[in-house]
C-alpha cells in the first residue's frame, strides 16, 4: 500500500516488544525510575482531583454568579477576589471551580478516546492477526488508507462531519484516528507470536483456536498496547483542545472541559491571557504526566534495554 | 528502483481515489451541509430546496461522485462556499499553497538544524544534566498545544521583539513571479519584500517547528545511543580513528536512517499543525483555508485540500523510502 514504510515500521517496532516475560523485569526498572514515578504522581493527583472535584470545587461551575462584574463594553471580567481566587470567566462563572470540574471531563475525553480507539483496534487487529488470509489483507488495506492521512487532519475532518458537535463527537473524532494504530500494533504482535513456541505448544495440545487467541496471544500483546494507550491519553486531551480551537468542539460549555476552555477563549487571548493560560498549564502538566509514563514504559519494555 | 517508484505512484492514485470517494460520500451524506452554510439564518425550506437542486445535491450520490471526478480531471473541483466564496477551490489551493510551503520549509529547517545536533549531543552525554534537561524539554514540547504556543509567541515575542505577528496582511506589494513571497523578491530584486516576507515567517515557523523539533530530537538521540553501543564503533575507536571520523562515517551515517524517516513523517504531518498555526497568525496559507473551511463547512475546498494534503504526505513518504537507498547501500542492492 502507498503509505511510507516508515510510520508502519514505528508501530511494528513497538509491536515486537510484546512478551510477558519482560513485564516483571520492566516493572522492576520502572519502580526505580524517577521519570516514571514523576509521571505516575502527576496522573495520580490528576485522577484524584477529577474524582473529588465535586467536593473540591467551591462553587457551581455553570452558575454565572459574578455576571454583574462582567462589563462587555470595557472588556472587563471578574478579577481575583475573596472566595474566587482565580476570578471569573467571560460569563461570570467561578474560574477555579470550572478548572476543578473541568478535570473530570478532560479525564473522560482521554479515557473515552483511548477505550474506543483501543476497542476498534482490538477488533480489527485481532481479526487480521488471528484469521489472516484475505481478512488480513482487507483490514490492513483500510488501516493503511487511514494511516496515509496526517492524523490530526483526519481528526479534524471526522469532527467536521458531525452536524451537531458534542463532547461525544469530539471523543469519537480523536478515537477513530487511533483505531488503525492500535489495529496495526495488535496485528503485528499477533503475527510475531503465531509461530512462537507457546502458541505451537498450545496448538499441539489441541487448544481451540479461539482460546489460543484470547488466552495466549492477546495477553502477550498487552505490553505495547498499554504503552500506546498511555500516549494516546495525552494526545487525545491535546487534540480535543485543537478541535475546540477550530470550532469543532462541544459548543455546550455548562460542564467545562480544559480543551474546550482553552479553545474557546481565543478571541480574548490578547486581553485576558489568564483565561487561556490556566487550562493550558493544566493540559500541559497532565499530557506531560501521561507522556512520561508512556515513554518510560516503552523504554522499559524494549528488550534492547533489558539488563 | 524505477519499477518500485512507479508501483508506489500507482498505489498513490488508488489511495487518492478511495479517499476522495470516502470523503465525498461522507461530506454529502451528513446534514448541515453547504446549503445551510450558504443560506445561514435566511434559510427557508423553499430556498434550501432550490439551492440543493442548483448545486446538484438532489441527485444520487454515485452520480454526483462521477460528475465530480469528471470535472476534477479538468481541474474543476467546485466553487468555494465559505473560505473565499465564489472562488474556485483549485484557485484557492494554487494561491495559498506557496505560502504554506514556505512556512513548512522554515519550520522543518528549524526543527532539523536544532533537533539533530541537540539529539546527537544529548546522546553523547547520556545521563548528564544537559541530556536530562533536553529530554524533559522535548517532552514538554510535545505536551504543549500548538495553538496555545502560537498565541503565547504572538503575544510575548511580537511585543517584546517587535516581530510582526499578523500573517501577511502588511506584506510589501512586490511583483509576483512564483507566488513564493521570499523568492519573488529575490528574482525581481525587491529585497525589502524578501526581508519582509522572512520576518513575517519567524514566529509562525517557530510555533510550527516545536513538535517536529521535539520528535526529531528524541529520535536522533535514541538512534545515536543505539549506534554508540554497536561493536563497530568500539572497533573504530580501538583502531585509533579520530573522533570526527568516527562521528561522521560510523555514528551519524548509521543513525541517519530512523532520523530521515522521522523527518519525512514530520514534514508530511506539518499541515496538521499548519492548520492551527496559520489560523492563530492569520497566515494566508492552505492551513488557514482548511481552518476556515472546517468552521464554515466549505466542502469543495475541504475535499480538494484534504486530498492534496494526503497526496503530499504520501509523496513525502515515498521520497523518504527512496532516500533510504542513498543512505544505506545495503538497501540499494536488494
Amino acid at each position: 500500500m502507498a503509505l511510507g514504510v516508515s510510520k508502519k515500521e514505528k508501530i511494528d517496532d513497538l509491536a515486537e516488544t510484546a512478551g510477558v516475560s519482560l513485564a516483571a523485569s520492566a516493572w522492576k526498572r520502572l519502580k526505580r525510575s524517577p521519570v516514571f514515578l514523576t509521571g505516575a504522581v502527576i496522573i495520580g493527583i490528576f485522577i484524584l482531583i477529577s474524582l473529588l472535584s465535586p467536593w473540591l470545587a467551591p462553587h457551581n461551575p455553570s452558575d454565572p454568579m459574578l455576571i454583574d462584574q462582567v462589563i462587555k463594553a470595557r472588556n472587563e471580567i471578574p478579577p481575583a477576589q475573596p472566595g474566587h481566587p482565580l476570578g471569573g470567566d467571560l460569563q461570570g462563572r467561578d474560574f477555579l471551580s470550572r478548572l476543578l470540574i473541568g478535570s473530570q471531563q478532560t479525564l473522560i475525553v482521554g479515557i473515552g478516546a483511548t477505550v474506543i480507539g483501543l476497542t476498534g483496534g482490538l477488533i480489527l487487529g485481532t481479526l487480521a492477526g488471528a484469521i489472516g488470509g484475505w481478512v488480513d489483507s482487507a483490514v490492513m488495506r483500510i488501516v493503511d488508507v487511514m494511516l496515509s492521512l496526517p492524523s490530526l487532519l483526519l481528526a479534524f475532518s471526522i469532527a467536521a462531519m458531525f452536524a451537531r458537535p458534542s463532547q461525544f463527537t469530539v471523543i469519537l473524532a480523536v478515537a477513530i484516528v487511533q483505531i488503525p494504530v492500535f489495529a496495526r500494533l495488535l496485528r503485528g504482535s499477533m503475527l510475531a507470536q503465531r509461530h512462537s513456541d507457546h502458541v505451537l505448544a498450545a496448538t499441539a495440545l489441541g487448544v481451540k483456536k479461539g482460546a489460543i487467541v484470547f488466552r495466549h496471544m492477546l495477553p502477550n500483546s498487552l505490553g505495547p498496547v498499554i504503552v500506546q494507550s498511555t500516549l494516546v491519553l495525552a494526545t487525545a486531551i491535546i487534540e480535543a483542545a485543537a478541535l475546540s480551537f477550530l470550532g469543532l468542539g462541544n459548543p455546550d460549555d455548562r460542564i467545562p472541559e480544559w480543551g474546550q476552555m482553552l479553545g474557546d477563549v481565543q478571541k480574548v487571548f490578547d486581553t485576558h491571557p489568564q483565561l487561556a493560560a490556566y487550562p493550558a498549564i493544566c493540559i500541559i502538566i497532565v499530557a506531560l504526566g501521561f507522556t512520561l509514563m508512556g515513554e518510560t514504559l516503552r523504554e522499559a519494555l524494549d528488550p534492547k534495554n533489558r539488563r | 528502483m524505477l519499477r518500485y517508484t512507479i508501483r508506489r505512484l500507482i498505489q498513490l492514485v488508488g489511495v487518492v481515489l478511495v479517499l476522495s470517494l470516502l470523503l465525498f460520500a461522507w461530506l454529502r451524506v451528513l446534514p448541515g451541509g453547504p446549503v445551510s452554510a450558504l443560506l445561514g439564518d435566511r434559510s427557508t425550506p423553499e430556498k434550501a430546496a432550490e439551492l440543493t437542486k442548483q448545486l446538484g445535491l438532489d441527485q444520487p450520490i454515485y452520480l454526483q461522485y462521477f460528475k465530480f471526478l469528471g470535472r476534477a480531471l479538468t481541474g474543476d473541483f467546485g466553487v468555494s462556499t465559505g473560505v473565499q466564496p465564489g472562488d474556485s477551490a483549485l484557485d484557492i489551493f494554487i494561491q495559498r499553497f506557496p505560502a504554506t510551503l514556505e512556512l513548512s520549509f522554515f519550520a522543518i529547517a528549524i526543527a532539523i538544524v536544532i533537533g539533530v545536533p541537540l539529539g546527537y549531543l544529548a546522546a553523547k552525554r547520556r545521563g548528564s544534566w544537559f541530556d536530562n534537561a533536553s529530554v524533559v524539554g522535548s517532552l514538554i514540547g510535545v505536551a504543549v498545544p500548538v495553538f496555545f504556543l502560537a498565541f503565547v509567541l504572538k503575544g510575548l515575542a511580537s511585543s517584546a521583539l517587535g516581530l510582526p505577528s499578523s500573517g501577511r496582511q502588511d506584506a510589501i506589494d512586490a511583483t509576483r513571479v512564483t507566488g513564493f513571497f521570499t523568492l519573488d523578491g529575490m528574482i525581481t530584486g525587491e529585497w525589502d519584500a524578501t526581508f519582509n516576507a522572512l520576518v513575517h515567517l519567524i514566529l509562525p515557523s517557530i510555533a510550527l517547528a516545536t513538535i517536529p523539533f521535539a520528535v526529531i530530537f528524541r529520535i536522533t538521540r535514541a538512534a545515536v545511543l543505539d549506534v554508540l553501543d554497536e561493536d563497530f564503533v568500539r572497533t573504530a575507536e580501538s583502531k585509533g580513528l579520530t573522533a570526527p571520523v568516527i562521528r561522521r562515517r560510523h555514528v551519524l551515517r548509521n543513525a541517519m536512517l530512523p532520523v530521515v524517516t522521522t523527518i519525512g513523517l514530520q514534514t508530511g504531518a506539518l499541515l496538521s499543525g499548519a492548520v492551527l498555526t496559520e489560523k492563530v497568525f492569520g497566515f494566508p496559507g492552505v492551513g488557514e483555508a482548511l481552518a476556515i473551511g472546517f468552521e464554515r463547512r466549505d466542502y469543495p475546498v475541504l475535499l480538494l485540500l484534504i486530498i492534496m494534503a494526503t497526496s503530499v504526505y504520501v509523496v513525502v513518504n515515498l521520497l523518504v523510502d527512496l532516500s533510504y537507498a542513498l543512505i544505506d547501500p545495503r538497501i540499494r542492492t536488494r
